[in-house]
């Protein structure tokens, strides 16, 4: 699909421009030019990758949820995530991704995903926190790519939002019961939220000014909004949230500007998200064993299936 | 070795009675019955549907790359199939 030789590319790509200019969606058999496809393909896979391996903070507390609702909801909820990557890699698929191969860059460490999983889950409050910052913030990056231009990913955010505002609900809501409970499930939720924050902040990617790809994107409508404006939306969504629940987030500098319209915030450790991404995380090699050992655990059930299905077609063939 | 060696299967999902099945995405499984399952758990988890198709990708004919080409030019031209392509006076009563 990508074989057209220089130099005869150029209507094509007067096309996809005047496709994309027009805002309409580009579709997988269009042609499109090799860094868009690219681009997407690891947008794409980069954002399952973090789906899957965003069950796992969450998944360790499948089995000390404190009752029968928690459980059942947390269940559900890791299940969306697992759901979510399976919608993304689909999405890849339709680029000529392979799903095979994006597991294995995932699992061989050439394909990253969201930094924010490489925190521990230390108490039962921290699934509160990051249904409610966590959640909320991947809200606020998805919300826009509804409307990327790339069809079957724009596609899947779609589904993939609507299933966000249970997760983001589920986690105030538990935050907001464990609130109303004693001082010692209060201080839980502090001590929840003072971890959590910054790494929410940081979910948003670098600085403008450090996003070289920024651009490109935005030209593309791969992207609709940067870095800065969605970390800044997003700290002025949650400010009330927080006031609501009675939690103080923790940022000395954080307050309201009302010439700018925003709350005004610290700055952040940008080293802290460097050492993270490229590998030095509390919980990297954790997480990174735990999706190996799945995959590699899990060999003899897809070999099985797949003699069992060998079987039944040589059976049909033969009848 | 991985998911890859399971054939691909497009999923179309019917909402409700009453509506056509619609491409919602696709998954991996070993046949056909694993197929409509995986779609089940992947596709209709919050009662998103009252009917599954699946059906092997290999197995769909497509048109062609373009979606403005030369395939779709014979109905390109022909106003006339369309009832605006006709002018009747206002005053003609159900039309
Ligand atoms: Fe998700
Ligand atoms: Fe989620």
């Amino acid at each position: 699909m990508t074989g057209t030789p220089q130099g005869d590319t150029l209507p094509l790509e007067r096309d996809f421009e005047a496709t994309i200019g027009h805002d309409q969606r580009i579709e997988p058999r269009d042609w499109m030019p090799d860094g868009y496809r690219r681009t997407m393909v690891r947008q794409i896979a980069q954002h399952a990758h973090s789906e899957i391996i965003g069950m796992q903070p969450e998944g360790e507390w499948i089995t000390r949820a404190p009752s029968l609702r928690r459980k059942a909801i947390l269940l559900a909820k890791v299940q969306d995530e697992a759901g979510h990557g399976l919608y993304l890699y689909s999405a890849a698929e339709t680029l000529g991704a392979d799903r095979g191969e994006l597991t294995e860059m995932l699992i061989e460490g050439r394909q990253k995903y969201s930094s924010i999983f490489n925190y521990p889950t230390l108490s039962f409050a921290d699934v509160g926190v990051i249904g409610w910052l966590v959640d909320g913030a991947a809200i606020c990056n998805q919300v826009p790519l509804c409307r990327s231009s790339y069809g079957p990913y724009a596609r899947a955010m779609i589904r993939i939002c609507k299933e966000e505002s249970f997760h983001q609900r589920q986690g105030f809501e538990l935050l907001l019961t464990m609130m109303r409970g004693t001082p010692a499930q209060r201080e839980m939720v502090q001590d929840a939220v003072n971890r959590w924050w910054w790494p929410s902040l940081m979910m948003f990617g670098p600085p403008d000014d450090a996003s070289p790809n920024t651009e490109r994107s935005m030209a593309w409508k791969i992207k609709r909004h940067t870095n800065d404006e969605l970390r800044q939306r997003f700290v002025d969504i949650t400010v009330p949230q927080a006031e609501v629940l009675g939690v103080t987030l923790p940022d000395p500098d954080l307050r309201w500007n009302a010439e700018r319209g925003h709350h005004d915030f610290g700055p952040i450790d940008w080293s802290e998200l460097k050492r993270v991404i490229s590998g030095d995380g509390p919980c990297n090699a954790a997480r990174m064993a735990r999706r190996r050992s799945a995959h590699e655990d899990g060999a003899w059930v897809r070999e099985a299936a797949a003699a069992h299905a060998a079987r039944k077609t040589g059976r049909e063939v033969a009848a | 070795m991985t998911g890859s060696s399971w054939p691909l299967y497009e999923v179309f999902v019917r909402s409700k009675r009453g509506l056509n099945h619609v491409h919602v995405g696709s998954l991996h499984a070993a046949d056909d019955e694993t197929a409509l399952r995986h779609a089940r758990d992947l596709y209709t988890r919050r009662n998103e549907g009252v009917s599954i198709w699946v059906v092997r990708s290999a197995h769909i004919t497509a048109s062609s790359p373009q979606e403005k080409d030369p395939f779709f030019a014979p109905s390109g031209d022909k106003v006339y199939r369309h009832p605006t392509f006709y002018a009747i006076p206002d005053d003609v009563p159900h039309m």
